[in-house]
């Protein structure tokens, strides 16, 4: 990519270090836990044991007798104030603590505040709750059966059944599949996964009894939407949004995990509020497996309907969503299955019809958190893996299935048969740099030697279409709120400024990225330029960071707003040079006179005659909002090709290559780009081959620890070798698309396509992820080879 | 035993803190971890898990790195202990850190005090480490952001700097 600026400047394609790092490397970053008051106190949670059970009684007195336990709270408590019970970003309800019955074991019973957060631990431990067991759901097509236990007796439909949903013609798919020389189907389960940033979730909430305001310092990706769900919800305690004050300050990872409002934060509020103390609630790391938001429990059933020659027809897919007891999945309000319409990825299909039931089942809510964009990644994994059990079936190479398949870079902006308009693609270019770097023709012929010598290897492709930067106001809102995202840019007289936006990062470098944005537009030095977000008083408001949105969505309204100043400055420029405004000519950095290069002001000098020499008439100042509205979502892609060698003995699978090509468009800062697909792919790997949140028949959570849910340790992680294509957003002002999550959801079917590739001559056509040894070494078993 | 618990004997404690002596008394029960974040004030030490895998809250214990979350701070009695806040010295970054930001081996930080801590004390042992090594010596200590890549990196570079500095 050319640049348009020099280093000094360090606009869009400059590798800038990090604003962020000083304080970080320092051990000066200031997270949840961090945050300290004078007075303030703890908040602790007692949890249920069991997945589904009547609370029969809550005895407090033994913990109440503690020294420095200061209340018990129970959801009767929360009942006189009518806060038992809170809304879902979907809409459903979400138990804030329960009245009668528990849901999911984990769950949270009772809060226990304390002086210290020993002594509130010593409370929850004295808590003695006793519990009549009922009988739990926790497969959710048992759910689905007429004599299945009802889940939520709460609400007046009693079924296990949330929603249908469905897209793409049923009709025409159903006759395409009836006049196809091939069809294929394959059971795919997409397990539940849990995205564990290393820092935990919690809030400080310090209610002013004197000002009557509210501040909570949360671990919140959305902090806006956040405030705003508080108003809505306690505005009948006296709540109004104007005084509550969320500040979301260094977030320690997020990947999602981050945008629902958990129980402990509204017990830490409401707990602040009774008591005028500051109050902190962090949960430990069991709590955050147990209890916080999951992602996938996607149960697929997809067909694919071919003609012999390999050409990919139609695409059915009937899937069964394993929600929880409700509903919390943070989803744009017309999704409730996100975006998982973009099923048919890079392909062209003629014909498609998606289906998908949402269903109640005894385990803790969520559904979307995992560093994907609304479940593309199931959509995605679905089709990956579809296409290449097409392809083996069909004896083609995958590789060669894929260029046949593909929607080619002349069909762009291409509407898929499902409803989106694709902005811009080159699959082929992408797939082809991915073979080049990995020799792909060489490790084939490796493969046929190896099989020959009975070694068992092989390659996966997987060839993904991301769907992100939510969204166009028309189609995409949160609870009502239309999903634009904003930036406030300050430049002050000496030519330095302050930019201020609606998202918040996570680890995502957004002081440096939005800074080098500006830097672009005006020509100030990224390093000139202070970034703020996360704090509801200030920043301007937005709707957060998820799902890839905030380089399509803030970082857009970085350009605008940038361009809004331009024009100002261009109107001062030529007061100050007195001369039109057509007879200037802009360079990043300086307006000149055209033909006479050395009557020029540099932007700073033009920030200065902003506030002191500009021309009459014209507001003093040199500032300008934007909140912007993606005319379309960013359709970020890429080509991934992974290696693997398989032991037979054991069956381990050890990840010999993975070669990435990404595509996101035009690249603000290429470190970090890079740094966002390392940290992906490793997002991708994990429920690949390691991840799953596993329950037994009762509904008990085994995975409560890093013991038993396997994050990837250096060991485990493979080398990743990155490369790029750029094909720009034509709609993005700056033709960037975004790139959080393009890794992770591409890099699963990458790996469990290179399983299958290994053992498909033995008649293995899937594996359900996470592809532990276990499951290959009884594949292989299955199979008859005994080594 | 909840009477027990919150009516403990207290326990008076010395250390040596990044260089200066502190003293305090505290609970018998009371955690490194918690000693260092909430009775000494130094944030920069995170917790993570609770149970020793993940390794954000590593300090140094008299060099050697210890997760501080599972180590009473009676334990650390007569010992010194060295924190992310005690790495750079006179202003002048430590070449861990300094390799750490170089390479873009952090993202949202909160793993990385730990992650250096480590480093420091593994490249005083193995100052010319294989990249089989690194992601040995780092496998106790969990990154959800970088997929490690760049913490190798850095670690690399650090050692080529503590080389330099050392011949």
């Amino acid at each position: 990519m050319t640049m348009r600026t020099p280093p000094e400047i360090g606009g869009m394609g400059h590798s800038v270090p990090r604003k962020e790092d000083p304080r970080f490397l320092q051990g000066k970053g200031n997270y949840v836990d961090d945050v300290k008051l004078p007075g303030m106190l703890h908040l602790d949670i007692v949890r249920s044991p069991l997945a589904h059970a009547r609370i029969t009684s809550i005895n407090a007195e033994k913990a109440l007798a503690i020294p420095g336990v200061l209340a018990v709270i129970t959801g009767k408590d929360l009942e006189q104030y009518n806060l038992a019970w809170m809304p879902t970003l979907m809409s459903d309800l979400q138990m804030v603590l329960p009245v009668d019955t528990v849901k999911f074991d984990g769950q949270e019973v009772a809060a226990v505040l304390a002086t210290d957060r020993y002594t509130a631990a010593d409370g929850v431990s004295a808590v003695e709750v006793e519990y009549e067991p009922l009988e739990p759901v926790v497969n959710p097509f048992r759910a689905l059966e007429a004599d299945s236990p009802i889940v939520r007796e709460d609400k007046e439909e009693k079924t296990n059944h949330i929603w249908h949903w469905e897209a793409g013609d049923r009709s025409s798919t159903d006759r395409a599949f009836s006049r196809s020389a091939v069809t294929v189907k394959e059971d795919i389960y997409i397990p539940r996964i849990h995205v564990s940033s290393i820092e935990t979730c919690g809030c400080v909430a310090q209610w002013d009894a004197v000002q009557e305001k509210l501040t909570v310092w949360m671990t919140t990706q959305a902090p806006h939407a956040i405030r705003t769900v508080i108003a809505l919800v306690a505005g009948h305690l006296g709540l109004a949004e104007h005084k509550i004050r969320v500040i979301s300050p260094d977030i320690g990872g997020g990947f999602g995990g981050k945008v629902p409002v958990y129980p402990g934060y509204v017990l830490a509020i409401a707990a602040s509020f009774l008591t005028g103390h500051p109050v902190k609630w962090v949960e430990d790391r069991m709590e955050n497996l147990m209890a916080d938001s999951f992602a996938r429990d996607y149960h697929i059933a997809a067909e694919v309907a071919a003609r012999q020659d390999g050409t990919m027809e139609a695409l059915r897919i009937k899937t069964v969503a394993d929600h929880g007891y409700t509903d919390a999945a943070c989803n744009p309000s017309q999704f409730p299955a996100g975006l998982f319409h973009i099923c048919t990825g890079s392909y062209d299909f003629k014909d498609a019809f998606v289906e998908v039931d949402g269903v109640y089942t005894n385990k803790p809510p969520g559904g979307i958190a995992y560093r994907c964009s609304f479940r593309v990644t199931e959509a995605v994994y679905a089709v990956e893996r579809m296409a290449d059990i097409v392809a083996h079936q069909l004896n083609i190479d995958p590789a060669e299935f894929r260029m046949k398949n593909f929607v080619k870079p002349e069909s762009f902006p291409y509407r898929s048969v499902l409803g989106w308009e694709y902005d811009s693609g080159d699959y082929q270019g992408a797939l082809e740099r991915a073979m080049e770097i990995i020799d792909y023709p060489a490790l084939r012929r490796e493969q046929a030697e190896r099989r020959d010598r009975g070694e068992l290897m092989g390659i996966g492709i997987s060839s993904f279409t991301e769907i992100v930067g939510a969204g166009p106001s028309r189609h995409f809102d949160i609870l009502g709120i239309k999903m634009f995202d904003s930036a406030d840019i300050r430049i002050h007289p000496t030519g330095k400024a302050i930019a201020r936006f609606g998202t918040k990062s996570q680890g995502q470098g957004h002081e440096t990225t939005y800074a080098q944005i500006i830097a672009e537009e005006l020509g100030i030095p990224a390093s000139d330029i202070t970034v703020e977000e996360g704090d509801t008083d200030t920043a301007p408001y937005g709707l957060g960071t998820y799902a890839s949105r905030s380089t399509p969505t803030a970082g857009a309204a970085a350009a605008v707003a940038s361009r809004k100043i331009l024009d100002k400055a261009r109107t001062i420029a030529s007061y100050l040079l007195d001369v039109s405004e057509e007879d200037l000519e802009w360079e990043p950095g300086k307006f000149s006179v055209r033909g006479a290069p050395d009557r020029a002001r540099t932007i700073q000098e033009i920030a200065f005659a902003a506030y002191t020499d500009h021309p009459l008439g014209m507001e003093a100042g040199l500032e300008a909002h934007s909140s912007y509205d993606p005319p379309n979502l960013t359709y970020p892609f890429g080509s991934y090709i992974c290696a693997v060698d398989i032991d037979k003995g054991t069956g381990e699978v050890k990840i010999r290559r993975f070669v990435a090509v990404d595509d996101c468009g035009n690249v603000i800062n290429p470190m970090i780009v890079e740094g966002q697909v390392h940290g992906g792919l490793t997002m991708g790997l994990a429920p690949a081959l390691l991840e799953e949140m596993v329950y037994d028949e009762n509904g008990n959570n085994l995975t409560g620890t890093f013991m038993d849910y396997l994050l990837p340790t250096a060991v485990e992680t493979p080398v990743w070798e990155t490369d790029r294509t750029v094909t720009p957003s034509p709609h993005h002002p700056l033709g960037a698309k975004g790139i959080g999550e393009s890794a992770t959801v591409g890099a699963p079917a990458a790996i469990a396509n290179a399983v299958v590739d290994a053992l498909w001559h033995l008649g293995v056509r899937n594996i359900d992820i996470p592809i532990t040894s276990a499951k290959v070494w009884q594949a292989l078993r299955d199979a008859g080879v005994d080594e | 035993m909840t009477t027990e618990a919150s009516q403990p004997a207290m326990v008076s404690i010395r250390v040596t803190l990044n260089g200066t002596e502190q003293e305090a008394s505290v609970e018998p029960r009371l955690l490194l971890v918690h000693f260092i974040r909430e009775t000494l004030n130094l944030t920069g030490t995170h917790i993570g898990c609770d149970t020793t895998h993940c390794g954000a809250c590593t300090i140094l214990l008299d060099g050697t790195p210890v997760k501080s979350c599972t180590i009473f701070a009676v334990q650390a009695d007569g010992r010194e202990i060295t924190t992310v806040e005690g790495l750079a010295a006179g202003g002048v970054l430590h070449p861990i850190q300094a390799a750490f930001t170089e390479e873009h081996g952090l993202q949202c930080g909160f793993c990385t005090p730990g992650m250096m801590l480590t480093g420091v004390a593994f490249l005083e042992n193995n100052p010319d480490p294989s990249e089989a090594e690194i992601r040995r010596a780092i496998s106790g200590n969990l990154c959800r952001c970088t997929g490690y890549v760049n913490i190798i990196k850095a670690y690399q570079s650090a050692a080529a700097k503590l080389r330099e500095r050392g011949a």
